[in-house]
């Protein structure tokens, strides 16, 4: 590409650089100018805060004293001593394993039922977004512990008394709030949706195919890498889930520690307890963790994504 | 419309039917949807007495005094003072990612320097990365700053496009712009700087936008970062004071206390209601190629 245009840039400076070598490199310069900012964040606010947090995970650190290099006994206590930690381990996965396939599901079943709707799509498929938005705020948080609390609308529809206050259950609740955010994971299908040819379908049509054929053998390929996409975001935001947790359990975790997740618990360590060694340990195993489940998911990726043979992707 | 093969109506008439029960679904699960808003709205003005054990969305009368409590603030610290505070963040942190992130975008998208694939790869990684794996780092750095408790750690890390999610939106929707753009730039004399300022960045409004808004609505909402560095109450956020309600949640406290979750819900209400559609394009574009 860029030989291509060297005629035409040459034309302009030809007489005071005839050399391409210094142009190019003046291009080049101008690049990393453009950088500077995103290499400085990555170096100064990224790359050294991993390293840093690394050191840390083998110190006992207050924030106060200078660190104490105690090697692995962060891990080995994590691991070994400390049943909360592993509480809110198995807590996290099991709202992992519960909200983000329910949530993935219903912004599929919802984006075909959008599919091929003439009129009022677009309204639909806005109204359904904005909890989005709005879930993430500490406003709606509020809202839900309220409406799971007891004398709450669900304790009055189900008599099932208050979500919030039992353990269990109150997993359930925040599992919830995320399936209540559908919206975006929704968006991204319905845009996929949209590129899957229409032939496709007129094709298995004619050939007599059932709609949930078509759905198995034309919707889920095509759509395969969009439904990849979303199930590799939604699994790393959800192993990071913190407001919700922090207001149904009014940041402690209860009861009997069931709301106990990962950053909550990683929170009450390191800015709580100001056991930031210990925090910076678990910080490294979530990164360990999410790193190998996203590895998880692209090696299973292999055998049901299916890529249209265009190389652009 | 009518027809004349027999086949075809027998076709249509259930497509019909299917499209009303298609309506009434939507409906049904957007009714259900959009009760938790409802139920936020009603409580709002809702007297102390009718908070809990009723079921009635509607109260029996409107209590206006929930509004006033709520805007004398928390902790003596007024909500015109919060909001004031909310948006100083959420606009320094709006123009740092659009500044920032479209700079490193343009070099991404646009300009040919050695290692660009390495750190084009690292760039997408970091969308990946948990804040947690930078967050104490980040924290004792701003702390050896003198910067815990003041509005920095929230804005500075902005002007360094740390939000790698907002480089990659950029990105895409640059790459679609035509070459021979900056190709006639260059020909009538632009350097890189000219034609990104002049031809590239007029263009790229749309994801510009998007960025905008996005940030926006994330740095509001955002709590965590907020709650570990900031913890003077005339210093809190909307959201950060809303914390106060979380320990005590007496029932007494009810109104005023979804008062305050209204107003500080408004703001991303007008956002979403002048934007949807920048929003939903945005998100629809975000992952997959457009």
């Amino acid at each position: 590409m860029t030989t291509t245009h060297v005629p035409a840039t040459a034309r302009g400076k030809a007489v005071a650089r005839p050399d391409r070598p210094p142009r190019r490199r003046r291009r080049e310069g101008a690049a990393w100018v453009f950088l500077s900012p995103w290499v400085l964040g990555a170096c100064v606010l990224t790359l050294l805060p991993m390293a840093v947090s690394l050191y840390l995970s083998f110190t006992d650190y207050d924030l106060f004293n200078a660190p104490r290099w105690v090697g692995l006994r962060n891990y080995t206590q994590m691991f070994t001593e400390d049943p909360r930690y592993w509480r809110s381990v198995l807590t996290t996965l099991l709202y992992v394993v519960i909200a983000v396939p329910l949530q993935l599901a219903l912004a599929l079943l919802v984006a075909l039922a959008l599919k091929n709707m003439k009129r009022g799509r677009g309204f639909y498929r806005s109204a359904f977004y904005a909890p989005s938005l709005l879930g993430a705020s500490m406003s709606i948080a509020l809202v839900w512990r309220a409406i799971f609390n007891d004398g709450g609308t669900v304790d009055n529809l189900l008599g099932t008394g208050g979500w919030v206050n039992r353990p269990g259950w109150a997993l359930l609740a925040v599992a919830l709030l995320t399936v209540w955010q559908f919206g975006a994971p929704m968006v991204i299908f319905l845009a996929g949706l949209q590129q899957i040819p229409g032939e496709l379908y007129e094709a298995a049509e004619v050939d007599g195919a059932s709609a949930w054929r078509r759905f198995l053998s034309i919707t889920v390929p095509m759509l395969s890498p969009v439904i990849f996409f979303n199930l590799v975001l939604q699994t790393i935001q959800a192993f990071q889930v913190f407001t919700p947790a922090f207001a149904i359990s009014a940041g402690k975790g209860g009861p009997a520690d069931s709301t106990l997740f990962y950053t909550l618990y990683l929170y009450d360590r390191g800015f709580v307890a100001s056991h930031m060694g210990y925090a910076s340990a678990m910080a490294w195993v979530l990164l360990l963790a999410i790193g190998a489940v996203t590895a998880i998911l692209f090696r299973t990726s292999r055998s049901w994504v299916f890529y249209a043979s265009e190389e652009d992707r | 419309m009518t027809t004349t093969t027999p086949s075809t109506p027998v076709v249509r008439k259930p497509v019909a039917w299917r499209r009303v029960a298609l309506h009434a679904g939507c409906l049904a699960a957007l009714l259900v949807m959009l009760y938790p808003l409802a139920w936020l709205l009603a409580t709002s003005v809702k007297p102390a007495d009718e908070v809990i054990a009723s079921l009635d969305l509607l109260p029996s009368r409107l209590e206006w005094s929930n509004y006033e409590t709520a805007l004398d603030g928390v902790n003596d610290v007024s909500v015109g003072r919060l909001l004031g505070n909310s948006l100083l963040i959420a606009g320094g942190a709006v123009v740092g990612n659009v500044l920032s992130c479209s700079l490193a975008a343009y070099a991404f998208a646009r300009l040919r320097f050695r290692f660009r694939g390495p750190l084009f790869a690292f760039m997408i990684a970091t969308i990946m990365l948990p804040h947690h794996a930078v967050l104490i780092p980040q924290y004792i750095i701003f702390n050896q700053l003198g910067m815990v408790n003041t509005y920095w750690p929230l804005i500075l890390p902005k002007f360094l496009a740390t939000e790698a999610f907002f480089v990659f939106l950029i990105v895409q929707f640059m790459r679609g712009l035509p070459r021979e753009l900056e190709e006639a730039a260059r020909i009538d004399g632009c350097g890189p700087f000219r034609s990104f300022f002049s031809v590239i960045l007029p263009l790229t409004r749309p994801a510009l936008i998007t960025t905008a808004i996005f940030t926006f609505i994330w740095t509001w909402n955002d709590f965590f970062t907020q709650l570990i560095y900031l913890f003077s109450p005339e210093k809190f956020t909307l959201t950060l004071a809303l914390r106060s309600f979380v320990d005590a949640s007496s029932t007494s406290a009810f109104g005023p206390m979804f008062a305050m979750s209204v107003i500080a819900l408004l703001p991303i209400v007008l956002f979403f209601l002048a934007f949807q559609r920048f929003l939903v394009e945005g998100m629809a574009n975000s992952g997959i190629k457009g």
